[in-house]
């Protein structure tokens, strides 16, 4: 057994104890005031480097986790808040992933166990310890990004990775969309390739040797990347829009033609960071039916964070 | 739900209106035919009532819709290579088979993604893909066989998973017929779809939610630079401790598999491949990517073999090498048929640190039910594989091998491990599902399957434990892969 859950199952409390919100750091969704509130355990409860998992309570802060991570060369693939570090739980319950999301995977494939407090308040466990399990169905992958309205998670067990040996962040200038085709074609499992038009980022993670000759190629064959310190601050584009990838360079050559505000996308996966909403999306009736009926099962009368609608396009 | 689909005797109507939406031909009727859909390769076997072979989404939906007017329960199959029974048709169930549709629709190069039909078989996708450097990461041992569809259903594994995640990481998206004949795309191309993961949860609910026409599959960049070594040692403790220290290093290899003493002797019997068959295990390790970074971890995990007590460090020297060596791995269940004619394949995960204690007390339950035990398993992922091999002639094996295996179940279970690591619970196990999880963690699972389908009748039965058995679990055939 892990944490002991049931002081959090025990302010959660029955179905018939009215409306609740789970708050962790409100980096990425504010609380309403008139509902209340209550928090998840932290702290880290299981820390098995050989095993690259971790043990730790939802409510803990992602800053700290990856610092004791970073101890034994691990990290977390879990985004920041948007203001702020925030909570393992609150990442895992928006479900974002961040601009990483090409070489590390989606933050949904982070989550291996969730041990989580229903509309009853009762403690209920989903997944397994272990980074290989199919036993039963995975509910896991429903608990991530559904904004607390299926459960409140109390303790997760989360997969860690190794820090990879470097992390490169390289920027060439006048890229079209060829030349970020280029990169996504001859870079082997580049992390993250960013794009505004007219400028294109990518990070490089592994052996440094081989960034060096990967550059190298590039310079050859395109024109030569300049090392840069990071990735470029999203800070002025607020809003967020996924498309399918291939759409990406129609959208962006678009924007830029147009003049209609920047935009930078993540090539290869399909986010547009925007500093202006997209037009919303409908959302298909039978996935929209599907989600009421999972309601149905998990939050029946509403009562774990009310009011947030899992099927509207939010800029969260 | 309804927990009581009731089950009838396949019914002319209901055959009648199949042929009206498929072609005749493509419904099979027949004792002779569809005693062969009687069971998947777990031999735990039921009954089909009738198989169908759709050819499109749409006769896939006709054939549903009809199956929901009859409340009669259906399965979804594709090649049959399952191993938990999960394909095995119960009472008389619809059979529909996806093995028609097997196209791959379209492949972006770019973005490296891919729209396929399910019955697409899973080395065909990674072999269509080849001449554009990509390949489909999952790779069961059966992938020369087995279908995507079945690797959705089972969010399969395989020998690489370990670095790039199983099935569920690698789909982005499924088209999904449910149970009331109602089509829905889960998830997208799009890296956020609106909403819950409900892609997510389809994956791996061995056909109880609905059955996918068609799936867009992740597909990976192949690597430049690979090495596969063999190191071998002089007791399993120092082979899994190996294992172990190998990640707490910070190196996730493309592989780490191990094989124990009787399983080396009985594939070198086999293939000839010049294996340690004077150790107690070896560990088969593979390195890829670009070539710095590939030398660099081959060179370590050489060190920490060797500092683990690895007596010999073979790496393969050129493609023909690494491909026998990968066939030793892949083909260690044919070469178990020298040993004895018949055998029962567990599928559980335990902690790595947790490999050798685990391994230890498998020989010990072996030793006390005087069966013979193999160990060959994906290590680096803690996915054991004890393999009991014996003659189902000698009378009373049988009962020796169902107690010695649900030891080895429980054993795993109680080491902090997990029921299956990428076989599934199908009906082989839905009765040790209490044992990893309590009322409320069933009732939540229950929940997600009545979300999916309230009338019951996608491949019912299976994996949530119920207090009736529908099959009984016996001995897995010869030619099954794992």
């Amino acid at each position: 057994m892990g944490l002991d859950l049931s002081p959090f199952a025990e302010v959660v409390g029955p179905a018939s104890s009215g409306s609740v919100w789970i708050a962790g750091q409100q980096s990425r969704l504010t609380a309403p005031s008139s509902i209340r509130r209550v928090t998840a355990p932290s702290g880290i409860y299981d820390l098995q480097p050989d095993e690259m998992t971790v043990v730790c309570g939802a409510g803990m802060s992602i800053d700290e986790l990856q610092d004791s991570l970073r101890a034994v060369g691990q990290y977390v693939n879990l985004p920041r808040g948007d203001s702020g570090s925030g909570t393992v739980g609150g990442a895992l319950a928006t479900g974002r992933s961040d601009i990483y999301r090409l070489g590390r995977g989606a933050t949904r494939d982070t989550l291996l166990q969730a041990r989580f407090v229903n509309h009853d308040g009762q403690v209920v466990s989903a997944g397994g310890p272990t980074v290989k399990n199919v036993s039963g169905f995975d509910l896991c992958r429903l608990l991530v990004g559904s904004l607390g309205q299926l459960g409140f998670l109390g303790e997760v067990i989360l997969r860690t990775r190794p820090i990879p040996q470097s992390s490169r962040w390289f920027m060439m200038s006048e890229a079209g969309p060829e030349i970020v085709e280029a990169i996504l074609r001859r870079v082997y499992r580049p992390a993250s390739v960013l794009w505004d038009g007219h400028k294109v980022w990518f990070c490089i993670e592994g052996n440094s040797r081989d960034c060096d000759e990967t550059t190298r190629h590039l310079a050859a064959d395109l024109q030569s990347p300049t090392e840069v310190a990071g990735p470029p601050t999203l800070d002025h584009y607020p809003f967020r829009q996924s498309v399918p990838p291939a759409e990406l360079a129609e959208l962006v050559q678009s924007h830029v033609q147009q003049e209609t505000g920047q935009l930078v996308v993540e090539a290869g996966v399909g986010i547009v960071h925007r500093q202006t909403p997209a037009e919303p999306k409908a959302t298909e009736k039978t996935i929209e039916l599907l989600h009421q009926r999972l309601l149905q099962q998990f939050n029946p009368t509403g009562r774990l964070n009310p009011g947030v609608s899992l099927t509207t396009v939010s800029t969260l | 739900m309804k927990s009581d689909v009731s089950v009838q005797p396949m019914s002319h109507t209901l055959v009648s209106r199949l042929c009206q939406v498929l072609e005749p031909r493509r419904v099979h009727t027949e004792a002779a035919d569809i005693d062969l859909y009687k069971r998947d390769a777990s031999n735990i076997e039921g009954r089909a009532g009738v198989v169908c072979f759709p050819i499109t989404t749409t006769e896939v939906q006709d054939v549903i819709r009809i199956c929901a007017e009859f409340n009669q329960p259906f399965v979804a199959r594709g090649s049959g290579t399952g191993l938990a029974g999960g394909a095995t048709p119960l009472d008389g169930a619809v059979v529909i088979s996806t093995a028609k549709m097997n196209r791959l629709l379209s492949v972006d190069p770019i973005n490296r993604t891919a729209w396929i039909e399910p019955g697409m078989l899973n080395l065909d996708l990674t072999r269509e893909v080849a001449h554009l450097g990509l390949h489909f990461a999952p790779d069961p041992s059966s992938q020369q066989s087995c279908t995507i569809g079945g690797n959705v259903a089972n969010n399969s594994g395989g020998p690489h998973c370990l670095a790039d995640g199983v099935t569920s990481s690698h789909i982005l998206a499924c088209e999904v017929v449910l149970s009331d004949g109602s089509l829905v795309v889960l998830g997208g191309e799009e890296p956020e779809p609106i909403g819950l993961d409900l892609r997510g949860a389809f994956i791996g609910s061995e056909g109880m939610f609905g059955i996918t026409t068609k799936i867009c599959v992740r597909l990976m960049q192949n690597y430049s630079s690979v090495k596969t070594m063999l190191m071998d040692f002089t007791s399993v403790e120092a082979g899994a401790e190996t294992v172990s220290a190998i990640i707490a290093a910070g190196m996730v290899p493309a592989a780490l598999e191990m094989m124990d003493q009787l399983c080396l002797e009985a594939v070198e019997a086999y293939i000839h491949a010049g294996l340690p068959t004077d150790a107690a295990a070896a560990l088969l390790v593979e390195v890829s990517g670009l070539p710095h970074a590939v030398d660099e971890e081959t060179e370590r995990i050489s060190d920490i073999g060797r500092a683990h007590g690895a007596r010999t460090i073979r790496v393969a020297q050129d493609e023909a090498e690494r491909a026998l060596l990968w066939k030793g791995r892949k083909t260690a269940f044919g070469a178990i048929a020298r040993i004895k004619p018949n055998y029962y394949l567990h599928d559980t995960v335990v902690p790595r640190r947790k490999l050798n204690e685990v391994l230890q007390e498998v020989y010990r339950i072996a030793k006390r039910h005087d069966l013979l035990v193999l160990n060959v398993f994906h290590a680096g992922d803690g996915n054991l594989h004890p393999l009991l091999v014996f003659d189902k002639r000698e009378p009373g094996v049988m009962e020796r091998v169902h107690a010695a295996g649900e030891e080895i179940v429980r054993v795993s279970v109680a080491a902090g491990g997990v029921l299956s690591g990428e076989h599934g619970i199908g009906l082989e196990k839905r009765d040790f599902m209490p044992l990893m999880f309590g009322p409320h963690d069933l009732h939540a699972q229950s929940a997600m399957r009545v979300a999916f389908d309230p009338l019951g009748i996608a491949n019912p039965f299976k994996v949530l434990p119920s207090p009736s058995r529908c099959g009984d679990a016996h001995d897995i055939g010869e030619d099954m892969w794992v």
